[in-house]
């Protein structure tokens, strides 16, 4: 009795914490669930006049075979595979290397205003960015380009330039993120127990064998646990940067999953095909970020929530 | 600690400050550039003879912009969006992480819907999907259609929930000795003390607003219900038809035809719709490291 009197208190007292959460909880339900219910669509000759959930005819699998034989999409998983993994690679390095050095200025504030100056393109949009970019690449009137003539050197079509273009939205990506990235690791950097490197220096470690044997030690699990959930990223070649700078010239490397999804979709107006595309891509990855999550999770103890 | 100053050290150090002061001036020359840029004269700016300061100055494409409706009116748009977008993100990341927080003794259902959340992170429905129930639901050109599919944002209502569950149990159960109930609780007690993550989530909220575009692109049809970064997107992919569209505006705005160029007004454009961010960005600054950090690395 009095057990069954706790229960009835119980759930008095857990009541509300239900009413908090059900406005959440009606809007996932609609917009992302809803959504989720959606990719059925990959499955139909979809008509969109039928709406949604209308009376639409099943295809079985007829779009994913029309989708695998069209001709350009194995450059477009290609394209994707190799621009996402470049940018994880350098993703990850560069933040590391730029907070190493970071870490080396002693005054505050000269740490702060660096810091100030290299978050500052994290904030902005790709729409800016790019468009910023575009002007700054251009080949004939940009200024990156009048550097490259006085220093003798021809100009670069950066982003119309098939061969160029991926290495461009590498460069231009870690450009935009690399401060920002580095706030974790600078993070990890000043929970590094001081009289380690104490003890160094009394056992006689110059600066590069205590980076070698205490900081970079002391930073691998966090190294180790970015890079793992990067791979979570294994088919995001970044639609916002691409989108906004790429142009036909380039589709042969610079057209990702993404951009192909979005003028299968919108342009197009394939929608059955569109959603195949796109069901492919979350179905892959899925399976990344599940391995990663685990992966973390074994690695370095990391768990979401 | 103590460090011993020989020559190399002090080599190393000068030219690791050159270093760093080369990467920071790489990431905001641009910006200076466009500033340049959009106070400069249009011959000047396609001679490609402005780098870091304006070459003629004018404001006249300043003057411009301020006169075409458009712009203006995605300005507001965005306004719009973020005034009632922020607001409705942060009421609801609370309102979710403050129950996520609890232990499962004290709340039995959490882990099903932390799951229910989570699984939204992990799978994408993509463009199509997404959109049809946008349209199904009857949100195509409206403002909502900005806002509520993205009501939540799972992330940070994860930063948040991480940062309430660090908070010491003593003083949520010092405040149900008390007599306070959950609300109680969440106002009086969790939030205060949740203050640097809380700022935190509402500036990356603001942020997200001010800076998406693609949602107003695909949901919007009439281009008066743009809001600033999409409308700014169109510019910056056909600048040509922002000034061929201008033109047969009103006589007013043909007379500045003449002495602007789509370089220098859409130099002008971005960087006006850059500066609520770099108004924001101090307290920015001030709070996401903190913030942030306690509330994703647990370490």
């Amino acid at each position: 009795m009095f057990a069954g009197l706790e229960r009835k208190d119980k759930l008095m007292r857990e009541l509300p914490l239900y009413f908090m959460l059900l406005p959440a909880v009606v809007l996932v339900a609609i917009y992302s669930y809803g959504s989720m219910a959606g990719v059925v669509i990959a499955f139909q000759k979809f008509i969109p006049a039928k709406g949604l959930f209308g009376q639409q005819q099943w295809v079985g699998f007829r779009n994913f075979e029309t989708l695998f034989s069209m001709p350009n999409i194995g450059s477009v998983v290609k394209n994707t595979v190799i621009i996402a993994i470049s940018k994880m690679i350098a993703g990850v390095i560069t933040p590391v290397a730029f907070a190493l050095l970071l870490n080396e200025v002693r005054s505050l504030l000269t740490k702060r205003i660096f810091q100030t100056m290299v978050y500052l393109p994290h904030f902005l949009s790709w729409v800016i960015l790019s468009g910023i970019l575009i002007n700054l690449l251009s080949p004939s009137e940009g200024i990156v380009n009048l550097l490259l003539s006085k220093i003798g050197m021809e100009p670069i079509f950066f982003l119309g330039d098939p061969d160029v273009f991926p290495a461009t939205m590498v460069a231009t990506d870690i450009w935009k993120t690399f401060g920002f990235a580095s706030v974790i690791y600078l993070a990890a950097l000043t929970s590094i127990d001081p009289s380690l490197y104490e003890a160094a220096v009394i056992d006689g470690a110059n600066r590069w064998r205590q980076t070698w044997h205490i900081t970079l030690p002391g930073i691998s699990s966090i190294v180790v646990l970015m890079s793992v959930l990067g791979l979570a990223n294994i088919l995001n070649g970044g639609f916002d940067q691409i989108y906004n700078m790429y142009s036909p010239v380039v589709y042969s490397t610079g057209d990702i999953l993404d951009t192909f999804v979005f003028r299968l979709g919108i342009e197009q107006a394939q929608y059955a095909l569109s959603t195949a595309a796109g069901l492919f891509k979350s179905g892959v990855s899925l399976i990344f970020i599940v391995v990663s999550y685990y992966l973390a999770d074994k690695l370095t103890g990391y768990r979401v929530f | 600690m103590r460090i011993k100053s020989s020559t190399s050290r002090k080599i190393f150090l000068v030219s690791n400050t050159i270093f760093l002061l080369l990467v920071a001036f790489v990431c905001i020359a641009p910006f200076i550039n466009l500033l340049a840029v959009s106070f400069s004269d249009k011959t000047a700016v396609a001679a490609g003879e402005v780098t870091f300061f304006p070459v003629g100055f004018t404001t006249i494409s300043y003057q411009f912009i301020t006169n075409t409706s458009k712009f203006l009116v995605s300005v507001l748009v965005s306004l719009q969006r973020t005034a009632i977008g922020v607001p409705i993100n942060l009421l609801l990341i609370i309102l979710t992480a403050y129950p996520l927080s609890k232990s499962r003794e004290d709340f039995r259902a959490r882990n099903i819907f932390s799951w229910f959340f989570v699984v939204t992170l992990l799978f994408n429905a993509g463009l199509i999907p997404t959109y049809m129930v946008v349209k199904t639901t009857g949100l195509i050109d409206s403002i909502w259609s900005l806002i509520l599919p993205g009501a939540i944002p799972i992330f940070s209502m994860l930063v948040v929930m991480n940062y309430m569950r660090s908070l010491p149990k003593e003083l949520l159960e010092a405040a149900y000795i008390d007599g306070a109930n959950h609300l109680q609780t969440l106002i009086r007690v969790v939030l205060p003390v949740s203050a640097p993550t809380i700022a935190t989530v509402t500036l990356f909220s603001f942020v997200d607003h001010w800076n998406s575009w693609f949602d107003g692109m695909i949901y919007m049809n009439a281009i008066q219900n743009y809001p600033l970064q999409t409308y700014l997107q169109t510019v910056v992919v056909n600048p040509e038809e922002f000034m061929r569209n201008n033109t047969d505006l009103s006589g007013n705005l043909s007379k500045y035809l003449s002495m602007v160029s789509a370089r220098t007004t859409g130099a002008a454009q971005m960087f006006l719709a850059i500066i609520p961010i770099l108004i924001i960005y101090p307290f920015l600054q001030k709070y996401f490291t903190t913030g942030l950090v306690m509330g994703s690395v647990k370490e």
